[in-house]
């Protein structure tokens, strides 16, 4: 009993540490140094580069003033302060291979936060765990990261892009009865190709005797699209499924709407939410889209989802945030959640059981160390954390990747503005395979809701 | 409308929006012999030039009409500026050098103007689309066109018809052919090669400038754009005979076509169809279609 009342006493005294930060532990405390790897060039820098990298670094000044909502209202990591080593993601895989060691080897950084691109991620993720150096991967997609090889220090804290393709598939089949026929647009490298596999095995459950009528696979880039365009209307679809996303769906949208091709077909845009502010009205009612998860105008209403928007637009002269924002939130607060939980678990062992004297002097010891990068990852492995697009869980890949909800909704004009209204929420169950399951089978075997 | 000439239409199409660019690589590197990799960056600050200033002139709320000529406006001030920097300042320093140098000059050059583009312009992409619907739309049988897309088919018919028409009926484009054919003569009998050279390689940056000016309000301008259509214009040029006027209309003709058919008929093989016609006529004709054959001088 007495026992008890002392793990209480400690429990509450540590819990107090950490929340409170005592300024004079604090100032102490080593800076933690992350690598922040985003497209500050090239076309994903504008939609998803530069808006995540804004975020990023809007998080953790928030974060370091100790003004993040709880549960993550705690200094820093832990009473540390971060600071962020941005480098750009452009160059392809091979280049981005050797900014991660000069991140290790030359700026010493103490985790990596990361990568867009799917091709990155598959590369950098075997490196990382060569050089033994705990990874993030904040935005890319592919499934293949932890369905086709087990990582120990690498983690992705958002869910990958079959939840994407399975949750427009069961909006579209819930919202739009009649359909006979469907086509696609799609770029063609890896996220492209994915998206558009996933969902017409999607389709191919949930409404067998849908036919495909063409799949365009322009190269990424491409920025003409005429002769797609004129194949996608005489094709009759009744829907058009399109994973576009930067210039290359803003161009496609300037030359598909003049010529009228959404009058007879209907649009899935999985990755369009980034866009519905800059594109507006060119994007025709009706029109489904997703945002990769509960993330922007998905979001559930929280203070963590307050606090992001506010201090993003005060960082980005007033714009609001999109996906790729919430995709660099949840990184940062998973890491710091996994970094805290980690501390804590620390200094509890630090004590030991029955001590009575010279507890606060042991705990501040112990909290000047910090935890070890293994202990982090003992805390970051299956753990379940706020973020501002709602919780996410860490059960995949051995509990190294999240899952999460996901929303789609359908676009409409409302006094000259785009809005989404109809806005359905799908639980992780129901777009994701369940641990040890890859995707394709999943989804051939009737996408049974994970357990 | 079948699919046939839906087929013909969109390869008509493609064709013109890529013989404007390739024309101004060729007569480049016909005269001049470079194989100037930085016209995708010409391409580029063209249509990053065009778009900043047609978006400008439509916010101000000017006659939309007036946008066409803020966008030619655009090119010739692309072309005047870029083309006379780049020859003056870099490419006569290395004149008489192996091709290959060249190449990679203008490569570093093209890296350099990427970089340029970004500073100046930002990475977000530029929309400006008011142009591209402003003329209305043209029916045909299912398909409807934007007839701005049939403004860029008498633009590169006007543009290749003036071409044909200073080189082989005025005394300026004589004076080109004559350099063409022997730089060292044209040396001899007067003929001021350094301007010759001057003017083509400005005429060249115009072109390229025009092209990426005629295309910003069709489609998202953002950076990489040059890399995109540098490929392309490469493989047309080479289809074609490097250096030969004729040459890259055909070529432009026979990519945009076989891509078009592509599209249209087995989408899968979109992405290498033009690289198959490459290869298939380069084993045919390993100079192009129509390049002049090479004197040997002993």
């Amino acid at each position: 009993m007495m026992n008890r009342l002392l793990r209480l006493a400690r429990a509450a005294a540590l819990i107090a540490l950490c929340a409170s930060a005592t300024p004079g532990i604090a100032q102490e405390a080593k800076p933690i140094r992350i690598g922040f790897v985003t497209f500050l060039s090239g076309p994903a820098a504008g939609p998803f580069g530069v808006p995540a990298k804004l975020a990023a670094e809007a998080i953790v000044a928030s974060i370091n003033a100790g003004k993040a909502p709880a549960p993550h209202n705690t200094k820093g990591f832990g009473g540390a302060p971060v600071e962020l080593v941005v480098i750009d993601e452009a160059g392809g895989a091979t280049k981005q291979v050797s900014e991660f060691r000069n991140l290790v080897e030359r700026s010493e950084v103490d985790f990596v936060i990361g990568y867009i691109s799917s091709g990155d991620c598959l590369a950098i993720a075997p490196v990382a765990e060569e050089m033994k150096k705990l990874t993030v991967l904040f935005d890319c997609g592919t499934p293949r990261i932890f369905e086709e090889a087990s990582y120990k220090y690498v983690f992705r804290t958002r869910p990958h892009a079959t939840m994407d393709a399975v949750g427009a598939a069961l909006y579209l089949t819930e919202q739009q009865k009649n359909i006979k026929t469907f086509a696609g647009i799609n770029q063609n490298y890896a996220w492209g190709q994915d998206s558009w596999n996933d969902f017409t095995a999607a389709m191919s459950v949930l409404k067998p005797e849908a036919k495909i009528t063409t799949s365009q696979m322009p190269k990424f880039g491409a920025g003409q699209y005429g002769a797609e365009i004129s194949a996608l209307i005489d094709s009759q679809s009744d829907v058009i499924h399109s994973s576009l996303w930067g210039g290359d769906l803003e161009a496609f949208m300037l030359q598909a709407v003049p010529r009228e091709l959404f009058k007879s077909s209907r649009l899935v845009l999985v990755a369009g939410e980034p866009y519905l502010v800059r594109l507006g009205t060119s994007i025709p009612d009706g029109t489904i889209v997703g945002a990769r998860g509960t993330h922007g105008v998905f979001a559930p209403a929280s203070s963590l989802n307050n606090w992001l928007k506010e201090i993003y637009k005060a960082k980005a002269e007033g714009a609001i945030p999109t996906y790729p924002a919430y995709s660099a939130a949840s990184a940062i607060l998973g890491l710091k959640a996994a970094y805290e939980k980690a501390k804590i678990t620390k200094l509890s062992a630090s004590i030991p059981m029955g001590a009575n004297k010279g507890v606060k002097e042991e705990m501040e010891k112990a909290y000047q160390v910090g935890p070890s990068q293994e202990e982090i990852i003992a805390a970051f492995e299956k753990l379940t954390f706020d973020s501002p697009s709602g919780k996410v869980r860490m059960t995949l890949g051995k509990g190294h990747q999240a899952v999460a909800g996901t929303a789609y909704g359908t676009t409409k004009v409302v006094n000259g503005a785009v809005t989404v209204v109809n806005i359905k929420e799908y639980p992780a169950e129901r777009v994701q395979p369940p641990d040890g399951m890859a995707s394709p089978d999943w989804i051939k075997g009737g996408m049974k809701p994970a357990k | 409308m079948g699919q046939l000439p839906a087929v013909i239409v969109d390869g008509i199409l493609y064709a013109s929006w890529m013989f404007v660019i390739a024309v101004g690589l060729t007569l480049i590197y016909g005269v001049m012999k470079i194989l100037n990799v930085a016209h995708g960056s010409l391409y580029a600050l063209g249509a990053y030039t065009a778009s900043t200033a047609a978006g400008y002139w439509l916010s101000h709320g000017h006659a939309p009409m007036g946008s066409y000529v803020i966008l030619l406006l655009a090119a010739l001030v692309v072309g005047l500026i870029a083309g006379p920097l780049i020859e003056r300042g870099l490419l006569r320093f290395m004149y008489g050098r192996d091709e290959i140098v060249l190449v990679l000059v203008t490569y570093a050059l093209f890296l350099i103007l990427e970089d340029f583009t970004k500073l100046l312009f930002g990475v977000d992409p530029i929309l400006v689309a008011e142009p591209y619907g402003l003329l209305g739309n043209l029916q045909m049988g299912r398909l409807i066109y934007p007839v701005y897309s049939f403004v860029l088919v008498g633009a590169a018919i006007l543009v290749g018809v003036a071409l044909a028409l200073v080189l082989n009926r005025t005394r300026q484009g004589k004076i080109l052919r004559a350099v063409i054919h022997d730089r060292e003569m044209s040396t001899a009998v007067g003929i001021n090669v350094s301007r010759v050279y001057l003017v083509t390689f400005t005429i060249g940056a115009m072109l390229a400038a025009l092209g990426g000016a005629l295309t910003a309000p069709t489609t998202s301008v953002q950076p990489g754009i040059g890399a995109e259509v540098i490929v392309l214009a490469f493989a047309i040029v080479v289809v074609g005979g490097l250096g030969s006027l004729g040459g890259a209309a055909v070529g432009a003709l026979l990519v945009g076509l076989v891509r078009s058919a592509a599209v249209h008929y087995q989408p899968e093989v979109e992405l290498f169809s033009v690289y198959v016609v490459m290869a298939l006529v380069l084993i045919v004709r390993p100079k192009g279609l129509f390049a002049a054959p090479e004197v040997r001088k002993i």
